[in-house]
């Protein structure tokens, strides 16, 4: 049946999108009825029944979702048990870290390489000093008390800009041809790529200890970051190897034509391209990295998750469970889809370039 | 004259340290003597400070007693099993618990897939909406989620919810009836078992007839017919030996039956869910990279929608969908692992937790560990570079 006249507007939209056959307006019924049973009772548990202000555990009145109970802990779910008074100096380094990641996404800004330098290598020394403390008069701060966000921030960061470089040399090495270095890389990276994160965490919790002689000890969280640092590096070196996969031959052929060597041609050729072509592949690595870093609360570490975890067992406030879950699946969502919505926009961009 | 004089000076060989076989050699060389005396160094320290806390080595410990029980077991165990049966039930736990997840997140992530390519607009959207909210949330937390949030709030077993009054939902888990099987159900499984050869047959003989005559065989319908009648066939002769055990409330707890326990189900919807999403992607990606070429060629030769669908489109589908699934599957298994956190007697908990507290020996442990999630992979890897090789496209 035609319907003779407009070809555009909302009702001919309709008509071709959502009623267009029987069966279609059939799934269009059942999807609105799915809707409606679903999304205004959680709205109005979220938004209307709820209490958003008050100090304590007798201002949720309301039988919706209590908000105030993450009001009430939001300095721990931020920063786990920093003390409070030392807080500006992770607060400081978010603005460093911000202010220069703002730089490198303008396209036209033309100092990117020092900005990348900088934080690639000053910033990491610059926070180190700003969060442990103990040296430019700052008070001492152990890594125990770190919690909250700022540990998954540190955990994943961390992770990924460490398995960077690792990565890359396995990459290389996997590639080579020489047969004892191909096979020792393939051998790390398919073991480490084989088996779990929690198997890996275990190991480095309850192993490293084993294998360092007697007297050097190492900070739990430290023993993590190397565990988490193997984990992705291992990853990392199978996104580099596609994107080196991806160089033709002859942009080697002609770097030994003019008589470069290997490790010339690698980093004055071949890895410039094939960075640039895998860095969605590298914020994918990303995103993965940051929601595993939840896993670190089965050995002891109060990253995001497990900080809501704890704070669920509070003898005061017994019984908010979903509501620590619903922020806590807030936050990840946001930074992980903004990352992946990034990483979209890159591979738009990245791909229309070549 | 000159040109003798060129021809006849042989290429000078280069110095050593310049010649690259040489070169490449000293390097492997250096590398692996690194690696082996790092080797060394961890061995000789890990010794020494296993030796330091008495913590005795080697494999012997898998004899011991386990002394302690285990949630869930499928096969039986008691506290005086050795630990290696306490291995072997963990690891059937989690095998149990990958397997439901792999069923489920397939089927729910192909529907989903399929949702979001579909033309309706509410449909597509609605599916969109649950992949981006889905994958975007780490897999741990949605675990709590369902099994802190959503589960703990079940009713107790005096006022379980009750289905068909034979199922009991509450907060100890899903009860449900188990089967009896008395005495002649194997003739029933004989029947069952003569039943699938006989499709098979079927089958290839009308494959057969079909070559030779052009003639079709409503192959579906009659392998229906054989696998129900015979097995029926068969349990009239014995007298339906089938029978169900309800599970009744005594006291405060229920009495026969057998149980879902409820961090089952929070780990297996948790990971069926994650996993969807995925899949859904993996699914759509597969689908919209078949050339529409490809459906316009065959509705041009006549053959009707349902008949493309299943003959052209979704062989070439599966073909680019295969590899990334199987890696899904991967993941899934070793997500698996994140039972540990709300004790579901999986590997991780049972072996690398309770008895490397009672053992102390972590090496042997986490090795085998590691190597039992290891060995999966490899054959998961290795299943799927034969399947790539089947299904590579042979260009002449």
């Amino acid at each position: 049946m035609e319907l003779v006249g407009r070809t555009t507007g909302c009702f001919r939209w309709m008509q071709t999108n959502l009623f267009s056959t029987p069966l279609n307006t059939m799934l269009t019924l059942i999807s609105i009825w799915i809707i409606y049973i679903s999304v205004p009772p959680v709205f109005q548990w979220a938004f209307l029944n709820a209490d958003w202000v008050g100090n304590s555990r007798e201002d949720c009145t309301k039988e919706g979702a209590c908000w105030v109970y993450i009001g009430f802990w939001f300095k721990q779910i931020m920063y786990g048990r920093y003390p409070e008074t030392e807080v500006w100096r992770i607060n400081i380094s978010y603005l460093l870290l911000v202010g220069s990641l703002v730089p490198l996404l303008i396209p036209r800004f033309k100092y990117k390489g020092f900005v990348t330098i900088f934080l690639l290598f000053v910033y990491p020394v610059i926070s180190y000093f700003l969060f442990i403390g103990d040296s430019f008069g700052l008070l001492l701060v152990e890594t125990p008390l770190w919690g909250g966000l700022f540990l998954t921030l540190v955990i994943s960061l961390v992770g990924i800009v460490a398995s960077l470089p690792i990565g890359i040399l396995l990459a290389l090495g996997r590639r080579s041809k020489m047969p004892i270095v191909r096979a020792l890389s393939i051998g790390f990276i398919e073991i480490w790529r084989g088996v779990p994160l929690i198997t890996v965490l275990f190991m480095s919790s309850v192993m490293f200890p084993l294998f360092l002689p007697e007297g050097m000890n190492f900070d739990k969280l430290i023993r993590a970051l190397v565990g988490v640092m193997f984990f992705s590096s291992a990853y990392m070196a199978e996104v580099v190897r596609g994107g080196l996969q991806a160089i033709p031959k002859g942009q080697i052929e002609a770097a030994e034509a003019l008589g470069m060597n290997y490790w010339n041609t690698m980093f004055l050729i071949v890895m410039p391209q094939a960075l640039k072509m895998v860095i969605p592949g590298i914020v994918n690595s990303f995103i993965a990295l940051f929601k595993d870093t939840t896993l670190v609360l089965t050995i002891g570490l109060f990253d995001l998750l497990g900080t809501i975890q704890i704070i669920g067992t509070n003898a005061e406030w017994l019984g908010f469970h979903i509501e620590g879950y619903v922020f806590t699946a807030f936050i990840f969502w946001i930074f992980c889809f903004g990352m992946s919505r990034y990483s979209m926009h890159l591979e738009k961009k990245l791909h229309t370039g070549h | 004259m000159a040109e003798e004089k060129i021809q006849s000076q042989k290429p000078s060989k280069p110095l050593i340290w310049n010649d690259p076989t040489y070169r490449a050699l000293f390097f492997q060389a250096l590398v692996l003597s690194g690696v082996i005396s790092l080797g060394f160094f961890l061995v000789s320290n890990t010794l020494v400070n296993l030796e330091r806390q008495g913590i005795a080595s080697g494999f012997g410990f898998l004899k011991g007693t386990a002394g302690f029980s285990i949630l869930m077991t499928l096969i039986d165990y008691s506290e005086e099993d050795s630990y290696f049966w306490a291995f072997i039930v963990s690891l059937l736990n989690t095998l149990l618990v990958a397997g439901i997840g792999i069923f489920f997140a397939t089927i729910l992530g192909f529907f989903i897939g399929v949702c979001r390519l579909s033309s309706n607009w509410l449909v597509s959207r609605i599916a969109a909406v649950y992949i981006e909210t889905i994958r975007n949330i780490p897999l741990l937390l949605q675990i709590f989620f369902w099994y802190f949030g959503v589960l703990r709030g079940l009713p107790s077993p005096a006022n379980s919810i009750n289905i068909f009054d034979s199922y009991f939902l509450n907060i100890r888990g899903l009860y449900s009836p188990s089967p009896v099987f008395e005495e002649g159900f194997s003739l029933i499984v004989w029947a069952l078992i003569l039943a699938f050869v006989l499709i098979f047959f079927i089958s290839k003989w009308s494959r057969k007839r079909q070559d030779e005559t052009g003639e079709q065989f409503p192959v579906f319908f009659a392998s229906l017919c054989v696998m129900i009648m015979l097995p029926f066939m068969a349990s009239f002769v014995v007298g339906f030996p089938l029978s169900w055990e309800y599970p009744v409330l005594e006291g405060f707890n229920f009495t026969g039956g057998f149980v879902i326990i409820p961090e089952l189900v929070a780990l297996s919807l948790a990971l069926s869910l994650y996993t969807a999403s995925f899949i859904a992607e993996i699914v759509r990606g597969g689908i919209m990279a078949i050339n529409r070429g490809q459906t316009e060629a065959s509705y041009a030769l006549g053959l009707q929608p349902r008949l493309t669908l299943r003959l052209v489109i979704i062989p070439q589908a599966l073909r680019v969908i295969i590899p990334p699934l199987t890696n899904q599957y991967l993941n899934l298994t070793k997500n698996s692992s994140l039972a540990a956190a709300i004790a579901y007697p999986d590997l991780v908990l049972v072996f690398a937790g309770t008895v490397l507290m009672q053992t102390g020996q972590a090496v042997e442990i986490i090795a085998i560990t590691m190597g039992v999630y290891l060995a999966i992979s490899l054959m998961i890897s290795a299943f799927m570079n034969w399947y790539n090789k089947k299904m590579a496209l042979v260009e002449s």
